[in-house]
């Protein structure tokens, strides 16, 4: 909301000199954030100037300029800037003669720009000073030449400072109203509101108007068949007639000034009127062009189907959910948010009906939400405005309508008011205090309550509080007790640490994804959040392995619609980020991401047919469809790297990132959480056919694939800007987390002497080694501590379509020092078993 | 079985004479000194202790020396032996010495061109300083509770008493999942995790709730359309207004430091009533201490605690809401908040492990 200063100073007393600054300082401590400070940024001796002389200059670009003499102080004093009464000014406009006044900016003046004004040669004359138009004094958009006062209605005396007489030199506050404060979008809210933060006396504006007995004559229907959840969209209407209002009279300029100020366009007089008292009283007012009606007027919702020209000259599909207001013709209004451009007013308007009314905000907010119109008056009924005000405003509109455009008052209207009342709201002793913890005087909460408009009275056990009528966001003692708060001030509330009971600490699942992320970032990863928005083809490559369809989570209302999609795999992300660290230079990339995906299970309907209302605890089978509505996210955790694993330097040569990295980054994540996953050769459709492992975790219920690792599929990569080889590695965090043994089987430490050996074994060059490692452990039992492939050899020596497999292995006993033939044994019993699966052989 | 008898014959002549023996360990000790390294070292060792070497063969007359003489010149060949190999020892301890030196002098070094074969890695500083916050909190007995992004409309908006047709419920610019109908939506704060903890906890609660939000801003350098918050609530008999700035000028001393302090001024938040705006003194700002805005608070609305079941009557407490991206932004002076989403790997790595 923005105030003009002078406004504001009408209902509230403003200590002398009063800046905009103060007025942000008193009214942030009652809970209006400082937006901005508006003027109009022109300043310097700018004074009502007569035009003495003037003589036409054709000159060679075709043009002609006047070379004007004008007197801009009274014969014989010094000008505003000091200088001399009489200036010679060079003017390109033609729209003035001799005589008139007129706005001169005298050296030492800044206009809008900043534009500062000086003496200066131009068209073989010294300028002293400029001719002004409205628009370069900000005052509108007008450029047809100068401004000549006598069409404001103006004669001052030569001299007269033209920033005063045009209200130039105002100021105006813009601060922020909160959704729940409606009242605030009004000089009387916020004039209200600096009394409330100051003491300042404070005169209700609307006390103020003239009052005028209730119209008569004039029909007027609310037949609203269709109450949006039980609320009737119109409970005050009024109307008032005005006749023979002068067209040619102009907006005066404090009128124009203070629209212009409070960020409103000024259009004609009876607009700018009804606009002036929508902002000083918060009460939209429309007005009409009464001969432009047809008979009478109802307000009803819509039928499916119609159709509104509105005075924005869009013409728009109702709603049988939008409220019109309708006359002979049919609608003329959509209700609260816009009039109809068949029945406003135009130059040729000279009697009009004015209509104050009070529509139902739920009403207001749908049909301007549906229009997508957010007005300044459907930004005011959408926050409810006060029902009490409707007759002051259309007194005041009548009032001016009189007193500035000439207008006389017509018996003629209508009153429909059957608002209801605010309800009363009990407050108990004591109340305030234990909710906010300061120990309000009793007489302060009184005297506070009264402050804000409320009646209080006596009641066993506390006091009956009845909201005034333009504050219906007061609805129960917590709403009382913010406002003997703010009042109040927040700075007198103390600070008490409370002590919470003793906590648990973080979860498992909490401590060890910090775990998970500490680990990666420990050896090289660097983490990266991106957004979770993709394209369809994003998640339909990464998605699923196999390249079937995977079903994903579209957004209604996306910022980019190229990407409306929830990711289901973090991949495409790390793709993205990767592609754009390399385009700035870097080509060795480690990163990775902790983060959610959402999975919907394919077949499944998300989301209910309706949702619970508020304030009440939903029933269990409520919750339980709320449940089963949300689609699954689990976490997960994705790596990707390129370029050098090890970066060449003195003494080592470049180590290139590849597969084997990503399966680095799928055992680093397995050793955090302390899980044991591996890998087995797989494919999926966005990794490198002979590069893809899947991984597995071996479960009580059997082998689970928990992610995937590998390169990926080259094409993608260079589809990314990326380089040949990538190597991406994902897991699902979450299932990981569940398979996490928080136990760990702890034995006895072995500290016999260990027996080592080497295995070679030749299996066929298609047999995965992991497969044949884990048959030699499993036949090898007990005694084997430890396995590792040392060598993986084909060639020479061993026959074509085989390979040769090294293993070292490590035993120890329990109880004894083994020898070596217990060790051979044991060893050969593991070469039977991969024998027996694999067809494994011992090496000759 | 001549030389046992020669050996017990007392006039026999000794085959050992001491000239000989003196000769043998100076022409040893002289190797021992002539041997310039291990290799030259064990040559003279075997050419002069060795098995056939002068001293050996002495040794090996000993039994050929008459009985009368046997204890004398047994003592003059141990000694000798007993010098000689002395001598052998301490020049090979001499030698290995020397050459270890010398190994060590030839691995010597550049340590200023050392290979590494580790890239330091970075956590991003949202994560970092999500974990910093949490851990303030723990440290205060509360917990840390989590919820789905991916959230129904109703612990989005409604639990939160945002009416379906308030002017407040369109300002949070939501995300609806397709088709709206069906009331799912990117959760736009995290304060649906407070409901669902009053719905999933036994009172009281106190808990915090950090995550990822999402609104539908255009991303720039001041907006992001994706961004976190930390949002706490305590849900206890008696809390009081002044227990929630005791909490938040706690939190704000162990970010800012001791001066840090709090300040409130009215607000309006659907969830909470009365309501504040927060404000904290950041002392050590860069430019110099100032107040920067920080987030909203307020005691929780009654009709957020019907919602959960919880009585409003026995009941009640505060709740407080914060952005990690904005705290980031003022606490380490960051102008573009792109920079937080962009994944640089420049401005990860600025922060390294630690914020």
């Amino acid at each position: 909301m923005r105030v003009p200063i002078s406004w504001l100073a009408e209902y509230v007393d403003l200590p002398e000199g009063t800046t905009v600054a103060d007025l942000h300082a008193a009214l942030v401590r009652v809970g209006f954030e400082e937006e901005a400070e508006h003027g109009f940024g022109v300043s310097g001796p700018v004074v009502v100037g007569e035009v003495l002389e003037l003589t036409p200059e054709p000159q060679s670009n075709g043009k002609t300029i006047r070379w004007c003499q004008v007197r801009v102080a009274p014969q014989g004093r010094s000008a505003a800037d000091g200088g001399a009464d009489v200036r010679g000014v060079v003017c390109g406009a033609a729209n003035f003669e001799v005589g008139d006044k007129v706005v001169v900016t005298l050296p030492g003046a800044v206009l809008p720009g900043p534009f500062p004004i000086a003496a200066r040669k131009t068209y073989g004359h010294v300028s002293d000073g400029m001719i002004a138009s409205a628009r370069e004094l900000g005052l509108g958009d007008e450029h047809d030449g100068i401004l000549r006062l006598v069409t404001l209605g103006l004669d001052p005396e030569v001299g007269t400072d033209a920033l005063r007489l045009l209200g130039l030199d105002d100021r105006a506050v813009e601060v922020n109203v909160t959704p729940d404060r409606g009242y605030a979008f009004s000089v009387r809210g916020i004039a209200r509101e600096y009394s409330h933060s100051t003491g300042a006396v404070f005169r209700d504006p609307a006390a103020l108007a003239r009052p005028l007995p209730p119209g008569d004559g004039f029909p007027v229907a609310i037949q609203d068949d269709a109450p949006l959840r039980g609320r009737v969209g119109a409970s005050v209407f009024l109307t008032r007639a005005v006749r023979g209002i002068d067209p040619t009279r102009p907006t005066p300029p404090w009128l124009a000034s203070r629209l212009r100020l409070a960020g409103i366009r000024s259009i004609s007089l009876p607009v700018d009127i009804t606009n002036y008292v929508m902002l000083e009283l918060g009460e939209p007012v429309h007005a009409y062009d009464l001969d432009r009606l047809t008979g009478g007027i109802v307000v009803r919702r819509a039928t499916p189907g119609e159709r509104l020209t509105t005075l924005d000259g869009q013409t728009r599909t109702l709603s049988p959910e939008d409220l019109l207001i309708t006359d002979g013709s049919g609608p003329i209004g959509l209700a609260g948010v816009m009039g109809g451009a068949h029945t406003e007013i135009s130059e040729g308007t000279r009697n009009v009906l004015i209509e104050t009314a009070i529509f139902d905000p739920v009403s207001i907010a749908r049909t301007a939400r549906r229009h997508k119109l957010p007005s300044e008056a459907s930004k005011r009924y959408e926050r409810g405005v006060d029902p009490a005000v409707a007759d002051a405003a259309s007194a005041r509109v009548v009032q001016l309508l009189v007193d500035l455009a000439g207008g006389t008052p017509d018996p003629l209207g209508s009153a429909h008011a059957a608002a209801e009342p605010p309800a009363p709201i009990d407050l108990p002793d004591g109340y305030i205090a234990r909710l906010v913890g300061v120990d309000y005087a009793d007489e302060e909460i009184r005297r506070t309550l009264v402050e804000i408009g409320a009646d209080i009275a006596d009641q066993d056990g506390g006091l009956r509080v009845t909201p005034p009528t333009w504050r219906p966001d007061l609805v129960d003692s917590a709403s009382l007790a913010e406002e003997v708060a703010r009042l109040a001030g927040y700075d007198r509330i103390p600070s008490v640490l409370p002590v919470a009971p003793p906590g648990r600490g973080l979860t498992r699942a909490q401590k060890l994804r910090r775990s998970v992320a500490q680990l990666l970032a420990a050896n090289g990863g660097v983490e990266v959040l991106a957004f979770p928005f993709v394209r369809r083809q994003q998640n339909d490559r990464f998605g699923s392995a196999d390249g079937s369809a995977v079903p994903a989570v579209k957004l209604a209302n996306p910022i980019d619609a190229e990407a409306p999609y929830l990711r289901t795999s973090l991949l495409p992300g790390l793709i993205e980020i990767a592609s754009r660290n390399r385009s700035r230079g870097f080509v060795d990339l480690d990163l990775f991401e902790v983060g959610s995906v959402f999975r919907p299970e394919p077949g499944v309907q998300y989301g209910t047919d309706s949702i619970a209302p508020l304030a009440v605890l939903p029933t269990e089978e409520t919750f339980a469809a709320m449940a089963a509505g949300i689609p699954p996210q689990p976490r997960h955790v994705a790596t990707l790297r390129l370029g050098s694993a090890i970066p060449k330097q003195p003494g080592q040569e470049a180590v290139a990132a590849d597969w084997r990295d990503a399966l680095t980054s799928v055992q680093r994540v397995a050793a955090a959480l302390r899980v044991t996953v591996r890998p087995v050769q797989g494919t999926h459709q966005a990794l490198h056919p002979g590069r893809t492992a899947r991984i597995v975790a071996d479960t009580p219920s059997g082998e689970e694939t928990v992610g995937w690792a590998g390169e990926l599929l080259p094409s993608l990569a260079e589809e990314a800007d990326l380089p040949h080889v990538v190597a991406v590695a994902e897991l699902d965090l979450t299932r990981l987390l569940a398979l996490a043994d928080p136990d760990a089987h702890a034995v006895a430490i072995r500290t016999l002497p260990a027996a080592t050996q080497d295995l070679s074994l030749v299996v066929g060059s298609e047999v995965p080694a992991g497969d044949v490692q884990r048959a030699v452990a499993e036949g090898a039992g007990g005694l084997l501590e430890d396995i590792r492939l040392l060598d993986d050899y084909r060639g020479a020596g061993v026959p074509d379509g085989s390979k040769s497999l090294t293993f070292a292995l490590r035993f120890r006993a329990e109880d004894r020092t083994l020898t070596a033939a217990e060790a051979s044994e044991a060893k050969l019993a593991g070469v039977a078993v991969a024998g027996e699966r694999y067809g494994a052989s011992l090496r000759e | 079985m001549s030389d046992a008898s020669a050996a017990g014959n007392p006039a026999a002549e000794n085959p050992i004479s001491e000239t000989a023996v003196e000769e043998a360990v100076a022409a040893a000790l002289a190797a021992v000194a002539a041997a310039g390294d291990t290799a030259a070292l064990k040559a003279a060792r075997t050419a002069h202790a060795g098995e056939g070497s002068p001293l050996a063969r002495v040794n090996a007359q000993l039994r050929n020396v008459p009985a009368d003489r046997k204890a004398a010149t047994g003592k003059l060949v141990g000694q000798a032996r007993g010098r000689v190999n002395a001598a052998f020892a301490a020049r090979e301890a001499e030698l290995a010495e020397a050459e270890t030196a010398a190994r060590l002098a030839a691995e010597r070094v550049d340590v200023t061109a050392a290979s590494t074969r580790w890239q330091p890695g970075a956590r991003h500083p949202l994560s970092l300083l999500q974990e910093e916050v949490a851990d303030i909190f723990v440290g205060m007995g509360w917990e840390i509770a989590e919820g789905p992004e991916l959230e129904h409309e109703w612990f989005n908006f409604d639990a939160l008493n945002f009416d379906e047709d308030h002017p407040a419920r369109a300002m949070q610019d939501t995300f609806f999942i397709d088709p709206p109908e069906r009331h799912l939506v990117l959760r736009t704060h995290t304060s649906p995790v407070q409901v669902r903890s009053l719905l999933e906890r036994p009172l009281p609660v106190y808990v915090l709730c950090p995550g990822r939000v999402y609104r539908t801003d255009e991303f720039d350098a001041t907006h992001l359309p994706v961004f976190s918050q930390f949002e706490g609530l305590a849900i206890d008999r008696g809390l009081t207004m002044a227990h929630l700035r005791g909490t938040l000028e706690h939190f704000a001393r162990i970010m800012f430091g001791q001066e840090a302090k709090i300040r409130l001024r009215p607000n309006y938040f659907p969830f909470t009533e009365p309501s504040a705006e927060m404000d904290v003194w950041q002392p050590s700002a860069k430019g110099g201490a100032r107040w920067v805005e920080w987030g909203g608070c307020g005691m929780v609305n009654p009709n957020v605690l019907r919602a959960a079941g919880v009585d409003p009557g026995e009941y009640q407490g505060f709740a407080f809401g914060m952005g990690i991206e904005r705290t980031l932004q003022f606490r380490n002076e960051l102008n573009d908040m792109r920079d937080m989403a962009e994944g640089d790997i420049r401005f990860s790595g600025q922060f390294g492990m630690v914020i």
